[in-house]
């Protein structure tokens, strides 16, 4: 038997790493030794019980077929993939730390003095007033701040039914206003790529609850009409909402509370260089005005009313809560070690430094690159190729291709956004990843990628016939 | 070469700093910012920037300000010992320092990992399919409300939980039933669970979505599910039952006594007790496939033949859908996951089925050594229990709470004279100590 990265040859057949379920299984009775009577019990369990030094290989192995920050630039558009600085391990794994949240404030005072001083660092970082940690993603950080919005206008006696967002913005943004039961209206892109000012004056009005806006937006623009957009939506009664997707861009350079946002979500995964583990998990802080402070959800953290120390107490009017418990707090530890590492200045060259990345990347590459100028982040296209199948190429020469078809304002889109983490060298390199998927034709496009643990995926067979579990597949 | 005061994660040298810019055509960074002056800010946030050791060091200190307690607390979150592979193998950075799986060909070990995730939630429930994370149990019963609203077969706006349900899952499902315009009402427990007699009286087709819990927050487990279920099936609710990925491994299959959805916590596996942090169970019958909130791993095939695995059925999500995606969830807890899986690869069927029997022999043993102290009884309620059980104390909780917590001792005060213990494999063996705080306090 011999195998390489990704392949056994067993028995002349390629096979990929086996399911740990193929490598063995064993049954359980459960009621054989089960303290509990037979009708609450189920009759037995069956899951892969390999042994520690199986396990250890298996997992092993399947990190080896996997893209990594660490492995290699991750250029994807909006996510913000830097590197995460290995100390913020350590520190999130003090055992002093790992407290249960049912503690009484008292004797849980390292805890709650963590959240406090990174609840006042974020608050000077967006120039907000008061900040939750609570929410555990960035889209949970969205659902706060328009259920914060929301709970503002009932306190006000206003019955406001609709949230403005641009076409060109995150996913997350529509779906959020929706869970919030609103009605969603599309505020189409202007010609140069911001928004458009006579359309934001003709979509809002008195239903609009809130704009929700990213700046620097999608596809990097600064939104340089900010204080007249802000004006306008104040203006009706709503409210200006910030994504924080792209907040990496203007560290130490803008505030969105300076610019007349009332509330944002941090994306502490992005611009905090957390982990993103595969997909999560995250942290989405969310900070307001101080006027919308009393809606913030339950418990908050401030300094002790009497006496040294910090407490929790409930605001005012508060939605609730978003989260059982604290949110994500290994993931706010790590948040705070990093800002803590970074400082002012480092804060300010992270985002000198991607947005140079950024641009100087753009020069190198033979695409074109429709709208700027750009900060973080620029949306090439791919002009008649398919930006996907440009993508797949990429992957053969070594790099992560960008985030591709989105936003649809650019067509074949290739958002890109390598962070500060890239010196010259590798974004020279990149360049050539993605001038060599560009320049090639078809047939070596249809074929990529070659080079990686998997050839392409037939993702659409994946839908058409889901198998989602192991018990899916028993007979193949 | 040299690098500028800056941050100690960007590679550039000055040298190369300026060759970049030149290249782009401008004199500094500076003119690469496109923010007029009036918004613009002069970066002081007065955040001093420290060295690796000065933060490691502020925040050890930091932390050691928490007390030095022995943990008896429950209620939602709970610790076991996680071995040291888990670490090992999961702070792996090629797992770790990943993002969500978006190209597949590259991601083939983490696509995997969280495909044997769900097979195991998937055995564990007994249901067709597992997503492969939630934020946690609260935000997953909140999303299990909006597929009941989506996927409703009464005209009700109603969701029923029981009365005994912790105050913050209640008050995270509120908030996704706002939006739906949905109202979360209770239905009464009897000495720790669900009062189905009562429970029948209520239910109708004003109920769009009935909860149940086994364990219930209180410890107890759950003995008439399966009349629950029927319930819900006469009256066109869904169901959906909330538990724990041990207390999985050997109560009834949820899919056994009707349950349509099994949302709550599967971060007792892979996760040391962490203020609260999370992953959210989420399974569910097939006929609900396209209605699953959160990201799904599919097998299919590469372009050779070869079974390999991918994110699938993504149109139900936000960055496809938008505004009628089925959840607004992007980041999830992918990395949980991993964790979890490998703890319960880890431990084998054997060693989850034993975690979960101690979980009711230990409880069992402590409650009847409390009860045998003067001025408590324990346990409270009259049912089999997982984990942890109520506490009546003559005096008043809340006191002899404190009174103990100055012994080195935490355990949860849920009521004037009741008080929540639990007992995991963390601190099993410290109970004679526990035992002894209370004969002191009490």
């Amino acid at each position: 038997m011999i195998h390489d990265q990704a392949n056994y040859e067993r028995d002349g057949e390629d096979v990929r790493e086996p399911l740990l379920s193929e490598k063995g299984q064993a049954t359980v009775d459960v009621r054989e030794d089960s303290p509990l009577p037979d009708d609450l019990t189920r009759e037995e369990l069956t899951l892969p019980n390999p042994s520690e030094p199986e396990t250890a290989r298996h997992y092993t192995r399947l990190s080896q077929m996997n893209w990594a920050i660490d492995a290699g630039p991750y250029p994807l558009g909006s996510c913000t993939m830097k590197y995460n600085p290995k100390f913020t391990e350590d520190v999130a794994a003090d055992p002093n730390a790992a407290v249960h949240p049912d503690r009484s404030a008292r004797s849980a005072q390292g805890n709650l003095e963590l959240q406090y001083r990174l609840q006042e660092a974020l608050a000077d970082i967006g120039g907000m007033d008061a900040v939750t940690l609570q929410p555990p993603a960035g889209a949970a950080g969205e659902l706060t701040g328009i259920l914060v919005t929301k709970a503002y206008h009932e306190h006000h006696g206003n019955d406001r039914s609709e949230v403005v967002i641009p076409a060109s913005a995150h996913g997350t943004n529509f779906a959020t206003a929706a869970t919030a039961g609103y009605e969603v209206v599309e505020l189409p892109s202007g010609e140069d790529g911001r928004v458009d000012l006579e359309a934001l004056e003709a979509a809002v009005g008195d239903d609009t609850a809130a704009l929700m806006l990213t700046n620097p937006n999608t596809v990097g623009l600064f939104e340089r009409d900010i204080t007249e957009i802000a004006e306008i939506v104040h203006d009706a009664g709503g409210l200006l909402y910030y994504d924080g997707a792209n907040l990496n861009a203007l560290l130490g350079r803008g505030r969105p509370g300076d610019m007349g946002f009332d509330v944002m979500h941090y994306n502490v995964h992005k611009t905090f260089a957390t982990p993103h583990g595969g997909g999560g998990p995250g942290a989405g802080p969310v900070g307001v005005v101080d006027e919308l402070a009393p809606f913030l959800p339950t418990p908050r953290v401030r300094e002790a009313e009497t006496g040294p120390g910090y407490e929790r107490f409930e605001p005012d009017r508060t939605i609730g809560r978003v989260h059982g418990f604290a949110g994500n707090w290994l993931v706010l530890i790590k948040a705070y070690a990093y800002v803590a590492r970074l400082g002012d200045e480092g804060l300010a060259d992270a985002a000198a430094k991607a947005v140079l990345n950024a641009n100087y990347l753009a020069e190198r590459i033979d695409l074109d690159v429709p709208f700027g100028p750009f900060h973080h982040e620029f949306a090439a296209t791919a002009g008649d190729r398919d930006a996907a199948d440009v993508a797949k190429r990429m992957l053969d020469f070594g790099v992560h291709p960008p985030t591709t078809k989105w936003p649809e304002m650019v067509p074949e889109a290739m958002l890109t956004e390598p962070t500060e983490i890239e010196g010259q060298s590798s974004l020279d390199d990149l360049a050539e990843a993605f001038n060599l998927a560009y320049a090639d034709t078809g047939e070596a496009l249809d074929a990529a990628p070659n080079r990686t643990a998997a050839a392409r995926i037939d993702q659409v067979g994946a839908a058409r016939d889901p198998r989602l579990s192991w018990q899916a597949l028993d007979g193949e | 070469m040299s690098r500028a005061n800056g941050t100690p994660y960007a590679p550039h040298t000055d040298e190369e700093t300026a060759a970049m810019l030149a290249a782009i055509g401008v004199e500094d960074e500076e003119a690469l910012f496109d923010i007029p002056d009036p918004v613009a800010f002069d970066g002081d946030f007065g955040i001093e920037p420290r060295t690796e050791r000065e933060i490691r060091d502020e925040c050890a200190r930091i932390f050691a300000r928490n007390d030095d307690l022995t943990e008896f607390l429950g209620r939602g979150h709970y610790g076991h010992y996680v071995p040291s592979v888990v670490d090992h193998l999961a702070d792996r950075a090629e797992f770790l320092t990943s993002y969500t799986q978006y190209q597949p060909e590259v991601s083939q070990g983490f696509l995997q990992a969280l495909f044997e995730y769900q097979s195991m939630l998937v055995e564990l429930t007994g249901l067709d399919v597992a997503n492969c994370s939630m934020y946690d149990a609260a935000t997953a019963l909140g999303e299990a409300a909006t597929l009941a609203d989506r996927v409703r077969s009464t005209s009700g706006d109603v969701v029923l939980v029981p009365e005994q349900l912790r105050e913050g899952k209640r008050a995270v499902l509120e908030n996704y039933c706002d939006g739906a315009d949905m109202t979360v009402e209770t239905y009464p427990m009897a000495d720790g669970t669900a009062d189905v007699d009562a429970l029948a009286d209520r239910a109708g087709d004003d109920v769009v979505m009935l909860y149940a819990e086994s364990p219930t927050v209180r410890g107890c487990l759950e003995e008439r599910l399966a009349a629950i279920g029927d319930l819900a099936d006469e009256t066109g609710a869904l169901f959906a039952l909330g538990s724990d990925v041990v207390a999985l491994s050997v109560l009834e299959s949820p899919a056994s006594v009707g349950a349509d959805v099994v949302v709550g916590e599967a971060g007792s596996l892979g996760l040391p007790t962490s203020y609260g942090m999370g992953l959210g169970i989420f399974a569910c019958r097939d006929d609900f496939l396209r209605q699953v909130p959160g990201r799904l791993v599919g097998a299919s095939e590469d372009a050779n033949g070869d079974r390999a695995y991918t994110l699938t059925l993504q149109t139900r999500e936000q960055h496809i859908r938008k505004e009628r995606a089925t959840s607004n969830i992007c980041t999830n807890q992918a990395w949980v996951a991993l964790r979890a899986a490998i703890h319960a690869a880890t431990l084998g069927p054997d060693g989850l089925v034993d975690l979960a029997n101690d979980c009711v022999r230990d409880a069992e043993a402590l409650a009847a050594r409390i009860e045998g102290l003067s001025g408590a009884t324990a346990p409270v309620h009259d049912r089999h229990h997982f984990r942890e059980f109520v506490v009546h104390v003559d005096q008043p909780a809340p006191a002899v709470a404190e009174d103990l917590e100055a012994e080195g001792f935490a355990v949860h005060a849920i009521d004037d004279h009741l008080l929540q213990v639990c007992v995991t494999d963390l601190n099993a063996e410290r109970t004679d100590g526990l035992v002894a705080a209370f004969e002191e306090v009490l």
